[in-house]
């Protein structure tokens, strides 16, 4: 964040700035950078019918002297509940076999099917150094890794900012890289393979060899490579923006190994399931633009990121968070957000029966036309020395789309793109 | 474009590329008038558990991410 490198001059100049005038009321001023800085949050995720996530995190910052800042954070989450296969809703009720081989579970008539089978806990570690190196530049470095039963990432970042014109103007250059291994449960599906059912075999032995024929043996990498070209210009005494130019490209294994595809006849009756396939290669372009106000009584921001990538995703995101001091030591905060995303090229809610099965498939509803909303309500006090306890809670709904598919017969009787409503939980303290 | 043109449109072009370096040098305040900027929210990361957390939220549920940071790998997310 380019504009944290000069806290302790900005604050040095806040604190006479406000001598002066005696301004005070809603105005807190960042403290000096010699101290321990924490902050602590524990929030739950709950879809309804779907995923449940309990996420706790801490973020601890130190500061050496006047140039040289410590940030680290870990992240712990937990994760239940179902979540949308990709298969489509029938008449009667369907079976799948579990990702891993063993066992089934079953879908009732006319239902959405969703796979209850995720249960994981992920750990998240980060690091990252801050350095200013003078009045003008300003470095960072920093280190990432994220585990979780079937996933591991590992990742470096680095940036450098430079001010101008009387520090009114930064720009910020940073770059990451990231490895991921996958290592599915039940091990990688063959693209496009056919889901096979213990019933259809004599025995545990047979079926297991037919169950192998679906999988590819092993782990498999991702790689993604960042970078970021930014600037933040402060415009007058209260306003400031921010423009991004954000290009990412990603290679390696990008399937959802759980996700299927449902093999539909004209009718609209399933005549089996394959395995999703996904492009292994992936070009990212994102501009973002924020501009943040401070007000008498509060602050308030509004963004606009615009992003677009080879597989044909494209997405407008709007956002806005106004804040209001009720008094110095008490606020309320609404979040709004708005999110609308046109299909990957791949995207589609199911296969057609005796067509020749394209390149690349997938139907997982969140690479599928989409809008999405969040609105949000969050209550901050400030406590005696410096501590702060916030509370968040928010409603996030996903409207998915068809993306322009002939739905075939029984089909047309149920509802192919449910919507995803969930509730976001958080309370968080910081001292 | 006819070779008439050329000049013509470079000489805009330089004009325009100049114009907003002058207008961008111009923006901004002056350093005792930066105590609005010192207040700790309007630092840009004066949230960043909540926007650390939403980033999650978003990046498992949606198809694209990043911009306001980098997006970086992730998680095999659900």
């Amino acid at each position: 964040m380019q504009l944290t490198s000069k806290q302790s001059i900005a604050s040095a100049l806040a604190i006479a700035s406000c001598s002066l005038i005696g301004q005070a009321n809603a105005v807190e001023t960042v403290p000096a950078n010699d101290d321990w800085k924490v902050d602590a949050a524990i929030m739950y995720y709950g879809e309804q019918e779907r995923v449940q996530a309990v996420e706790a995190i801490g973020n601890v910052q130190k500061a050496f002297g006047d140039t040289s800042l410590l940030d680290m954070k870990v992240v712990v989450d937990s994760l239940t509940g179902s979540s949308a296969s990709g298969a489509v809703a029938q008449g009667e009720s369907q079976t799948f076999t579990r990702p891993s081989g063993k066992g089934e579970y079953t879908v009732g008539a006319g239902d959405t099917p969703l796979d209850d089978t995720f249960h994981d806990t992920r750990v998240q570690l980060s690091a990252n150094w801050q350095e200013v190196f003078n009045q003008d530049w300003t470095g960072n470095v920093g280190v990432y890794g994220s585990n979780e039963f079937d996933y591991l990432s590992m990742g470096l970042n680095a940036g450098l900012e430079r001010s101008f014109n009387k520090n009114n103007t930064t720009l910020a250059l940073s770059g990451a890289f990231t490895q991921d291994v996958v290592d599915p449960v039940g091990g990688r599906p063959v693209a496009f393979s056919e889901m096979v059912y213990r019933a259809n075999y004599n025995s545990d032995a047979e079926y297991q060899a037919a169950f192998d024929q679906t999988r590819l043996s092993g782990d498999d990498t991702k790689q993604t490579s960042d970078v970021m070209l930014g600037v933040t210009q402060i415009l007058n005494r209260n306003w400031l923006m921010q423009a991004n130019y954000g290009l990412s490209s990603v290679s390696g294994y990008m399937n959802d190994p759980y996700k299927i595809l449902s093999e539909v006849d004209s009718n609209g009756i399933t005549q089996g399931y394959r395995y999703e396939n996904r492009p292994d290669s992936r070009l990212k372009h994102s501009v973002y633009v924020m501009t943040k106000g401070a007000l008498d009584s509060g602050v308030v921001d509004f963004s606009y990121r615009y992003s677009t990538d080879d597989w044909d995703i494209t997405s407008h995101t709007l956002e806005t968070h106004y804040r209001y001091y009720f008094s110095p030591s008490f606020y309320g905060q609404l979040h709004l957000r708005y999110y609308q995303q046109q299909a990957a090229e791949f995207y589609q809610p199911f296969l057609m029966a005796g067509d020749t099965l394209p390149d690349y498939a997938s139907a997982d509803y969140r690479i599928g036309d989409m809008t999405a909303y969040t609105i949000g309500l969050k209550f901050g006090q400030r406590l005696s020395g410096g501590h702060e306890m916030t509370y968040r809670l928010e409603y996030y709904q996903q409207n998915p789309e068809n993306n322009g598919t002939d739905i075939p017969g029984q089909l047309q009787n149920y509802d192919l793109f449910p919507s995803v409503k969930a509730i976001v939980a958080q309370v968080s303290y910081s001292f | 474009m006819t070779n008439v043109f050329k000049p013509f449109c470079k000489t805009v072009v330089a004009l325009a590329i100049a114009s907003s370096l002058v207008g961008c040098s111009s923006l901004g305040v002056q350093p005792w008038e930066k105590d609005q900027f010192a207040r700790k929210d309007m630092a840009l990361n004066s949230e960043k558990l909540d926007l650390s957390l939403d980033d999650h939220i978003y990046f498992s549920k949606e198809g694209t991410s990043g911009g306001r940071s980098l997006a970086g790998g992730g998680c095999g997310c659900n």
